[in-house]
C-alpha cells in the first residue's frame, strides 16, 4: 500500500507540480510572444521574474513548516525541486538584467554591484544560492553529512536579502516588500519557535534523565 | 579630448556626445538588425523599431498615455491610466500668489490669456531611466509669467497640484506628503523651452498626464514636471519640493538630466527608451544643453544635482 502511494506519489504527482512550477514562465513567453507585457516589456520580465524568484524562495521555506503541521512527510520531497526552481527563476531574473539592462557591460555591472544597494544584495543572494544549487542532489547530500545542513540553512539568509532588495528598490511604496517580508517572518519565526521548543523538550529529556 | 572623468567636465564645456554615439550607435544597430531576425516578432518589432530610430520620433499615443508616473492615482504605471478618468477638470481656477503685482485667482482661460498652444516635440527623461519622445502643445511660461507682473524679490516659482482625495485616490494614501509640489529657479522658468502644457497628440491633454495643466521642462527629470497645477507662487526661497524632501540624497531641487552623477538606485548613464529593448546612452541636460547649459554656469553641478 505504502509502497504504491509512494509510486502513484513520484510517477503522478511530482511531474504535475513540476509542471505547475514551469506555468509562469510559459505564461510568460506566451506574453511575450503575443506583445503582451505592456508598454515596458524588459521591465515587465525582469519584476515578473523577480517577483517568481522570491515567491519560490517563500514557498520553498514553507516546506518544512507545512511538513510538521500536517504532518504529511512527503511533502519533503518538494523542497528541493521548490528551492532549484527558485535558482532557475533568479538566473532567469539575472538574464533579463545581464542582457537586456546591461548588454553585456561587465564594468557597468561591477559597478553597478558595487554602487547600489539592491544590486549589492540581489547579487549576494543570487551568488549564495549556486553553491545550494550545485549541493543539492543526493550524492552531495551524503557527502556533506552534517554539513549539508549546516550550509543549506543559508537560504534563511537567502531570502532576507530578497526581500531587502525588492524593499530597497521601491521608490515610495512599500507595501509589496513588506507583505513579503511579513510572509518571510512568519516561516522565520516558525523555525524559532521550533528550535526553541526542541531546546526545552531537549534540556527537559536531559534533566528527567 | 572626447573622453573626460566626469568629474572634469562643466557645464560650459559640454559637447554633445552625440558624434561619438552614432558610431556606437551603428555597431548597436548591425547587432540588433541581427538579433531582431531570430526574435519572436513582438520583441523582434520593437527592436527593428529602435534600430530604424532617431532621437526624435514620437513614443505611440497608446504608450504615452498609459505608462504613467502620477502617485496621486496609484504608484503602479497603469493606475493613472485606470482611475483618473473622473477628475473634473472643468472648470479649473489657477492660484496665482506670492511676490507679484497682480495675485488673485483666474480661470484657466484666463491664466493663459490669449495665447495660443505651440507644438513642441520634446524628450522626457524619467529618473528610472526610462524616456519617452512626446509631441506636446502648450505655451512657454515665459509667456505667461510675466503678466502677472512678479517683483525683484520674486526668485522662484513653485507650482502646486490640486489637493482632493475624493478625485485622487492615491492621495488617500500616505505615499507622498500631499498635495505634490514642485518649482523652478526664475530664470529656469523664464527660458524659452519651459512649457506649460495643454495638449498632447493635437488633442485635449488627458487626465493621466496631467489635464488640464501641467508644466514640462524637457532638460530635468520628469518628476519636475509637475502635473494638474492649481497655485502659481513667487517666493524669495527655494521652494520646498515634494521628492527632494521626501528623499534629499537621492532627488535634488534642480534634477537636471545628468548622465555624470548618479541616483543611488538607477545609474543615469543610460536610459531605455519606450519602444527599444536596448539601453542607449542618456545625453547631458537630455540633449538640450546647448540651450541651457549656461543657466548653470559656475555650479557645481554634483552638490547642486
Ligand atoms: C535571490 C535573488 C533575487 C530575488 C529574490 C529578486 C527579487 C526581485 C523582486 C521581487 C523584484 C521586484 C519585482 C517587482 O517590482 O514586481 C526585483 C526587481 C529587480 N531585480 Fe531582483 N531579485 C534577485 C536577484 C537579483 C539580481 C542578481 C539582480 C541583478 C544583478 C537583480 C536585479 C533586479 C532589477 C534590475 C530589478 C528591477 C528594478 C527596477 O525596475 O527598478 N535582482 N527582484
Amino acid at each position: 500500500m505504502a509502497l504504491q502511494i509512494d509510486r502513484w506519489f513520484s510517477l503522478v504527482v511530482k511531474p504535475l507540480v513540476f509542471v505547475a512550477c514551469l506555468l509562469p514562465l510559459a505564461w510568460l513567453l506566451w506574453l511575450t510572444w503575443q506583445g503582451q507585457l505592456g508598454v515596458n516589456p524588459v521591465e515587465t520580465l525582469s519584476h515578473r521574474t523577480g517577483d517568481w524568484s522570491l515567491r519560490f524562495l517563500l514557498l520553498t521555506l514553507a516546506v518544512t513548516p507545512l511538513r510538521r503541521l500536517s504532518g504529511w512527510n512527503r511533502l519533503q520531497r518538494f523542497r528541493r525541486m521548490l528551492g532549484l526552481f527558485a535558482f532557475f527563476y533568479v538566473g532567469l531574473h539575472f538574464a533579463v538584467y545581464l542582457v537586456f539592462d546591461q548588454f553585456f557591460d561587465w564594468q557597468a555591472i561591477v559597478a553597478d554591484v558595487a554602487k547600489r544597494p539592491y544590486i549589492t544584495v540581489g547579487f549576494t543572494a543570487f551568488l549564495l544560492l549556486i553553491p545550494l544549487a550545485v549541493t543539492s542532489t543526493n550524492g552531495m547530500m551524503k557527502r556533506l553529512g552534517r554539513n549539508w545542513q549546516r550550509l543549506h540553512r543559508l537560504v534563511y539568509l537567502i531570502a532576507v536579502l530578497g526581500v531587502l532588495h525588492y524593499a530597497w528598490l521601491v521608490k515610495a511604496d512599500l507595501r509589496e516588500p513588506l507583505l513579503y517580508g511579513g510572509l518571510l517572518s512568519v516561516l522565520l519565526g516558525y523555525r524559532l519557535w521550533w528550535w526553541r521548543g526542541r531546546g526545552h523538550s531537549a534540556t527537559v529529556i536531559r534533566s528527567t534523565r | 579630448m572626447l573622453i573626460k572623468k566626469p568629474a572634469d567636465i562643466r557645464p560650459s564645456e559640454i559637447t554633445p556626445p552625440e558624434l561619438y554615439a552614432r558610431r556606437r550607435e551603428f555597431l548597436k544597430t548591425a547587432a540588433v538588425l541581427g538579433a531582431a531576425a531570430i526574435l519572436p516578432p513582438a520583441l523582434g518589432g520593437r527592436i527593428a523599431r529602435a534600430a530604424a530610430d532617431d532621437n526624435l520620433k514620437p513614443t505611440p499615443y497608446q504608450d504615452v498615455t498609459t505608462y504613467n508616473n502620477y502617485y496621486e492615482f496609484g504608484s503602479s504605471k497603469s493606475d493613472p491610466s485606470e482611475n483618473a478618468g473622473s477628475l473634473k477638470t472643468k472648470p479649473w481656477t489657477v492660484t496665482v500668489e506670492g511676490h507679484c503685482e497682480k495675485p488673485g485667482q483666474y480661470a484657466l482661460e484666463d491664466f493663459l490669456g490669449s495665447q495660443t498652444p505651440e507644438e513642441r516635440i520634446y524628450r522626457l527623461r524619467c529618473v528610472e531611466a526610462w524616456s519617452m519622445v512626446i509631441p506636446w502643445q502648450g505655451v512657454p511660461l515665459n509667456k505667461i509669467l510675466p503678466r502677472f507682473q512678479p517683483t525683484a524679490n520674486a526668485k522662484y516659482v513653485e507650482f502646486t497640484t490640486l489637493l482632493d482625495p475624493a478625485q485622487m485616490p492615491g492621495q488617500r494614501t500616505r505615499l507622498l506628503s500631499w498635495p505634490y509640489v514642485e518649482g523652478l529657479r526664475m530664470d529656469e522658468a523664464m527660458h524659452p523651452l519651459t512649457l506649460l502644457v495643454t495638449g498632447l497628440y493635437g488633442k485635449e491633454l488627458p487626465n493621466q498626464n496631467g489635464a488640464p495643466l501641467r508644466l514640462i521642462v524637457p532638460w530635468k527629470y520628469g518628476f519636475k514636471s509637475v502635473k494638474a497645477i492649481v497655485k502659481v507662487r513667487f517666493t524669495e526661497q527655494q521652494p520646498r519640493t515634494t521628492w527632494s524632501s521626501e528623499n534629499p540624497d537621492e532627488y535634488g531641487f534642480y534634477a537636471n538630466v545628468n548622465p555624470a552623477v548618479d541616483h543611488p538606485r538607477w545609474t543615469q548613464k543610460k536610459e531605455r527608451r519606450i519602444g527599444d529593448l536596448f539601453r542607449r546612452d542618456t545625453l547631458p541636460f537630455n540633449g538640450y544643453a546647448e540651450q541651457v547649459a549656461g543657466l548653470y554656469a559656475g555650479m557645481d553641478l554634483r552638490k547642486s544635482f
